[in-house]
This record gives structure tokens, sequence and C-alpha cells, in this order.
């Protein structure tokens, strides 16, 4: 069987299961719509200083949401020992991971493009003008995110822990990928041109290339026993 | 005068070993499994059980020894191997948010089957869930989701079942479709291997039985030439042993 189909497999059954019960989506979408609404009410919209907090504020809001919907994307398989059903069969891991990843990347991807218009109603922040250039920084970010985040939630899911084991491991590996999604997102919303943010973007691709390379081959450890 | 050629079996288990950290629970495992078998395996908590069945269906790394199943050595052709193994365990590695038909689907396409289709719907009817096929998984009751994760094991016709304690929890209407399941399993000439703790189920069941305690098996014996009470006796010598209370 091809490989694709393995990870077409892998993602319907993600998304499947997903649209039958919204678990991840309500989960995040609340918790970032929360995040905007409080950050609203802390800060003068349209001041200076939101300006300049804004694309912290947006990669707080998504890479929590982030943790969250990462949780819960390998609970779903903890449930009935799911994953260890998928283990059994002759599929390569790195089949597994993809699917996983993608699936996650599409979620985050879902949620960051509902809550986007509502953080820049509430911050006050320019939209239509930014959208295609936001959507290259978004992007280049959610993978990056979400391809460390697929393989320490695989990690994570069998602690007792796994909420607070998954932000510890993963925060202190994601920290290149978020510091530049704020720094290319504060170019971006500031106006500027992409150029200007190239540098960034150039190390949110080498990131995204180096990690979903490491996490694709290390996954079929992490899930062993 | 010529050697007769004895068939390999199909499971040929030799010297399995496997250890938690300092701690070892599989000491030396010798078993073999023909075709048309059912070997039962009994044994206290914390014998080894479970992790034998979890060795055998490649979840856990073994430690020493040699493992070969359907002729696939489990340390080098892990991949072929999985193909030849069905595997029950106490959960039922089937989604509940997926009706128990895009289950049974999607384990279909996991393991490449041709014509899922039609093998879907007959195993759904074989188990007795034609009914209640479209409905989520999360919905059903225990025994329900047994009977789906049986259909899950040999829907890719494996040619070797491994049933880790089955019958936990089964009302009695899934465990005649159990029983009647590996029955059917064993008339196609395939092998299987359970797990229990209830001897007298085991028993009626096997065409052989074997005891396993602190990680040895410690009694094999032909199913045909052991009653219930004797298997009784012989299990409580060896376990009532182990753990200091003797009958």
């Amino acid at each position: 069987m091809g490989y694709l189909n393995l990870i077409r497999i892998i993602l319907w059954k993600d998304i499947t299961t997903e649209l039958r019960t919204k678990e991840i989506i309500t989960s995040l979408l609340v918790f970032t719509l929360l995040v905007a609404l409080i950050f609203a009410f802390a800060f003068d919209p349209g001041s200076q200083q939101m300006r300049e907090l804004a694309p912290g504020i947006l990669w707080v809001a998504f890479t929590f949401g982030g943790v969250l919907g990462l949780n819960r994307s390998f609970m779903a398989e903890k449930e009935n020992d799911c994953l260890q059903g998928i283990l059994l069969s002759p599929i390569d891991r790195g089949a597994i991971y993809l699917g996983k990843m993608i699936g996650n990347v599409l979620f985050m991807g879902i949620i960051e493009i509902f809550t986007f218009p509502v953080f820049a109603a509430f911050l006050n922040l320019p939209l239509f003008e930014v959208i295609l250039r936001l959507v290259v920084v978004m992007a280049l970010s959610t993978i990056g995110f979400a391809a460390v985040g697929t393989l320490f939630a695989a990690m994570s899911v069998n602690t007792r822990t796994r909420e607070v084991m998954l932000p510890i491991l993963l925060f202190p590996v994601a920290v290149p990928v978020i510091i530049a999604a704020v720094k290319a997102t504060g170019k971006v919303l500031a106006g500027d041109p992409l150029g200007d943010a190239a540098d960034w973007l150039k190390l949110l691709g080498v990131f995204d290339v180096i990690f979903v390379v490491i996490c694709f081959l290390t996954f079929e450890y992490v899930v062993e026993e | 005068m010529e050697r007769e050629q004895r068939p390999e079996p199909l499971v040929h288990i030799e010297g399995l070993t496997r250890s938690y950290g300092y701690r070892k629970i599989l000491r030396g495992i010798n078993l073999d499994l023909g075709a048309g078998e059912i070997l039962t395996i009994f044994g206290p908590n914390g014998a080894g059980k479970s992790t034998l069945i979890r060795v055998l269906s490649t979840l856990l790394k073994p430690g020493e020894g040699i493992v070969r199943i359907a002729g696939h050595d489990l340390r080098r052709e892990e991949e072929d191997l999985r193909r030849e193994i069905g595997v029950v365990a106490h959960r039922s590695f089937v989604y509940g948010g997926l009706t128990a038909r895009e289950n049974l689907h999607f384990y279909a396409s996991l393991y490449g089957c041709s014509g899922a289709q039609e093998r879907v719907e007959k195993l759904l009817t074989m188990v007795g869930l034609e009914e209640r096929k479209d409905d989520p998984v999360r919905t059903f009751s225990r025994g329900m989701e047994q009977r789906l994760a049986i259909a899950r094991a040999i829907l890719h016709d494996p040619k070797v079942l491994l049933l880790d304690e089955p019958y936990t929890g089964l009302d009695q209407h899934a465990v005649r479709i159990l029983n009647a399941a590996l029955l059917d399993v064993r008339r196609q000439g395939k092998g299987i291997i359970l797990t229990t703790h209830d001897l007298g189920r085991g028993l009626e069941i096997s065409d052989r039985v074997a005891i396993l305690v602190s990680g040895r098996i410690v009694y094999q014996e032909r199913a045909a030439n052991i009653g219930l009470q004797e298997l009784e006796s012989v299990y409580y010598e060896y376990v009532g042993e182990k753990i200091g209370w003797g009958t």
C-alpha cells in the first residue's frame, strides 16, 4: 500500500473522529477566544503598546491552545489503547507520525483562521491588508510547532502528568519557532513587506525541515515500550 | 531409514526472556503451537501472561530467545509477522468516536485487505453487530465492544490469533460468540494462543493447556488428557506453592 495512502487513512480517521466529537476544535476555539477577550480588556486596543504586544499575544494563544489540541489528539489514541491497535498493523510508524502531524497542523490552522479575525477585531489589528503575508508566517510556524508537538504528545500521553509534561517537553525545543513566529508576525502586522521578515522565515523553514525529518525518524522509538 | 520431516510449528518460542529494568518477567519460555491448535495459558496475576502476549504481538521487544510466527522471525521480520497475527487484548483498540463499520474499514485499510466491504459486513453479522454497525462505538456496552474487537482481530485473516484475557467482562452472549469465532478460526487450520484465569472456560475450548508462574511454563498437557478437577489441583499446586498458601 502506498505511503501517502497510509497517511491519508490516519488523517481520515482523525478528521472523522473530530467532526463527530469536536473535542479538539471546541477546546482550542474557546481557549483562544478567551485569551483574545482577556487581552482586549487588559490593554487599550489600538494603542502603541497593543501594537507591540499583539504578535506575542497571538502566539501565546496559538501555542497554548495548540498544546491543548495536541494533548487531545493523543488522548483519543489512548482511549481503548487505539494507538496499540495501529501499531499492531503492518505499517511504517513514520506514516502514523505524518498522519497525526498533518491532522494537528490542520486543526491548529482551522483555529488560527477562525480566531485571527476575532483577535483583529478585539485588538484593533489590520486584517485584510496583511492576510496573505500572515498566512505564510502562520503556515511555517504551525508546521514547526506541530512537528515537534506531535512527537512530544506521543511521548507524554503515557505519563500520569501528561497535561504538564507536554508543555515542559515541548516549549524548550519549540522556542526558536515561537520567537521566529512572533518576530515575523510583528513585521507583517506592522505592514512591512515579507522580505523584511526573510531571516525569521528562513529560520522557520529550516526548523520545519529539520524537525519534521528528526521526528519522523524517531517516532518509532517513542511509541515503542 | 528415512527420517520423518516434521512440519515447522505455526508458533515456535525458544528460551524467550523479557525484563522490565532488573525485574525478570519472562524467564526462558519454550512453547510450540501447531496449525489448527488452541493453546490456553493459565496463570495468576503477575505471572507474565500479558507480557508474553505483548512480546508475541510485537508491542514489546523480546529479551533473549527465538520467536518465529508463521515462519517469520520476531526480531528481523516484524512487519511481515504483524500481517500474520490478530490480537484481542484487555482493551478493544477501537475508536469510540467512529462507528463499528468505520472502525473495521479503518483497520482493513491499514492491513490493505482486499474485498474489505464484503468482509466487514460479514464480520459485523458474525459478531451480532449488524443492527448497531452505524452507531458510534462509545454507545456500546463492554460486551459489544469486545465483540467488535474480535471482528477487528480476525479482519485480515491472520494465521495466529493471540488473546489476552478475552473473557474478562464479557456477558454470556459475547462468550458464546467468542468461542464460536475461536472454533471457526481453528477449523481453518489457524493457531490460537489465549491467556485466562478461568480454568473451566480455558480447558473447555483448548487442545493444549499450559501454566505460567513467575515467568516460567511450569506445566503443559493436552486438554484431552486432563479433567477440570485435576487441572485445578495442578494449578493450585503450582500457584499456591509460589504464593505461600499451598492447598
